[in-house]
């Protein structure tokens, strides 16, 4: 355990983080967090937060004095054994992870994501066609979810059907970095069978010829890393690749019919819509936070962090500090949204990234080419989470263009 | 403070200064630079940040590493002898006066 902090200088900050009120609704809380100061003591779990932009960013890009290999979670994996063999990837510093990353960045390489598109694009005009039809639908299931739920375990080659278990595998996962709350407790329950699932989809038999799974097992074969950590790796993808996606793609969706000025200045320049999913992660990051443990005494803005101390990045904080973006709390698709964080930066900034983007391009293109108007029917519910952000449901209804 | 040099194809070169640690693509996005899109925000994932150095430079800027150099494969003008990915190019007070060429096009 830290020491309690003496150093009368150094704010603290009473509320937990992942109460599920915070949860549910973060940014009173993350302005809080953010006027505090530079560094904050969070009592609650005795660990250092950071909310502004450019100590997260900072933070994120100095591996060497904030690693990760002790766990990206509250858990610290010195102290305590890990719920599940960690990642080699996630959880490794270099040289273990620059090995396992660079075969991650060509399997995952815009050059690579690219060849995806057309199949991406027949799967994403036969669902929206099909929700048009309806005229009203859920659009946190009936596309955020419904979308890449199909493509992405087709993408990486998953020959099995039960795709529920990804979802919930996710869902398990980003639980688990966060501390023993309900959400946390309610999920161990179910890993073990949701983990030996995954597992068993993570070997080579179980996966087609073609995708990104069977990619990595080419490197496998090319003697680069072990059969065991080719399907470390397919585990990482299974893990980090679907809940982010649904949650992300949902956050555009309930941005956009929130905002109806904004679905129609997209409407009038479909060439933003990349920078639509961009402003999305800015504004509703789908992924709320990540740790990372002290390799060494620090001093960050006069406050010492002693070695092997817990530093919580608020990555949705950071990307609404008014000290680096224009009026952050706007939904504003024309405003230039990258160097945000929601992808994380530096050397374990999303691998999957090229990837999210093309879902989210192809699935917003087909909707914007066939629907004239989206809107809300009623109240949105927020999906919780100890890390992610995401919405359950999002009642819509559309006019055909 | 050492400078950096940004020469547009159409010729026109636009000179800033910036802090040793910072990386080349991060200066030209302070400085509203155009020709660097750098759409994943400086993780060597989108080779939207490509930039040849200027063959006066090429010694003295540190060497293209793995991923970088799996990356450079991917961008969408012609990869070079002195291609580089400026997200990957960090300055230090030895490169004081580094000129950089933007390509045609990044995606
Ligand atoms: C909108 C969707 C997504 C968001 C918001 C997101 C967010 C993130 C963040 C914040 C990190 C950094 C973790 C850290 O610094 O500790 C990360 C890493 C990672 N992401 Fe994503 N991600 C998304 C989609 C994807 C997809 C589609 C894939 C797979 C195809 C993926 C695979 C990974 C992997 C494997 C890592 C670990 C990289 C490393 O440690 O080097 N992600 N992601
Ligand atoms: S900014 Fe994306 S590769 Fe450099």
């Amino acid at each position: 355990m830290v020491e309690a902090k003496t150093d009368s200088k150094v704010p603290v900050v009473d509320k937990d983080p992942f109460d599920l009120g915070i949860l549910a609704d973060p940014f009173d809380f993350h302005e809080e967090l953010r006027e505090a100061g530079p560094v904050v003591w969070l009592e609650q779990y005795r660990l250092w937060g950071l909310g502004r932009y450019e100590n997260v960013h900072a933070t994120l890009n100095d591996w060497e004095t904030f690693c990760s290999s002790a766990g990206v979670g509250i858990s610290n994996f010195r102290k305590e054994k890990p719920w599940r063999e960690p990642s080699i990837l996630l959880e490794k510093d270099p040289p273990e992870h620059t090995r396992a990353r660079s075969i991650m960045t060509k399997v995952l390489s815009p050059v690579a994501v690219r060849k995806l598109r057309s199949d991406f694009e027949t799967a994403a005009e036969k669902i929206v066609d099909e929700v048009i039809q309806r005229g009203e639908f859920d659009a946190a299931t009936d596309l955020a979810e419904a979308f890449p739920t199909k493509v992405f375990p087709d993408a990486v080659g998953l020959t099995a059907h039960e795709r529920e278990y990804l979802l919930r595998y996710g869902n398990i996962a980003f639980n688990a970095f966060g501390p023993r709350n309900s959400l946390f407790e309610a999920s161990m329950a179910e890993a073990p069978e949701v983990s030996e699932w995954i597992i068993d989809k993570c070997r080579r038999e179980a996966l087609s010829e073609h995708g990104f799974g069977a990619q990595i097992f080419a490197h496998a074969d090319q003697g680069e890393i072990t059969e065991h950590e080719a399907g470390m790796l397919v585990r990482s993808l299974l893990t980090a690749g679907l809940d982010t996606t649904v949650n992300g793609i949902g956050c555009a969706l309930r941005s956009l019919a929130a905002n109806p000025e904004q679905w129609q200045i997209l409407r009038n320049n479909p060439s933003l819509v990349r920078n639509v999913f961009d402003e999305t992660l800015r504004y509703d990051s789908p992924v709320q936070t990540f740790f990372r443990t002290t390799t060494r005494e620090v001093e960050v803005e006069g406050v010492k962090l002693g070695e092997g101390e817990k530093v919580l990045m608020f990555l949705s904080a950071a990307n609404r500090d008014p000290r680096r973006w224009e009026n952050p709390h706007d939904f504003d698709i024309q405003r230039k949204a990258t160097g945000h964080v929601a992808f994380g930066s530096g050397i374990h900034g999303c691998v999957g990234q090229m990837v999210a983007r093309l879902e989210a391009e192809v699935l917003l293109s087909a909707l914007l080419k066939r629907v004239k108007t989206l809107e809300l029917t009623s109240e949105p519910t927020v999906k919780l989470n100890n890390t992610t952000r995401g919405w359950a449901h999002i009642p819509v209804s559309v006019t055909a263009a | 403070m050492p400078s950096i040099t940004y020469v547009h194809p159409n010729g026109e070169r636009q000179t800033v200064e910036v802090k040793s640690g910072t990386s080349v693509m991060q200066a030209a996005m302070a400085e509203g630079i155009s020709g660097i899109v750098a759409e994943c925000g400086g993780s060597a994932m989108c080779a939207t940040c490509h930039v040849y150095v200027d063959p006066e430079f090429v010694e003295h800027v540190p060497d293209v590493q793995e991923i970088e150099d799996e990356m450079l494969e991917c961008a969408a003008s012609e990869r070079r002898e002195s291609s580089r990915l400026s997200c990957q190019l960090v300055v230090s007070d030895e490169m004081d006066g580094l000129v950089v060429h933007l390509p045609e096009t990044q995606v």
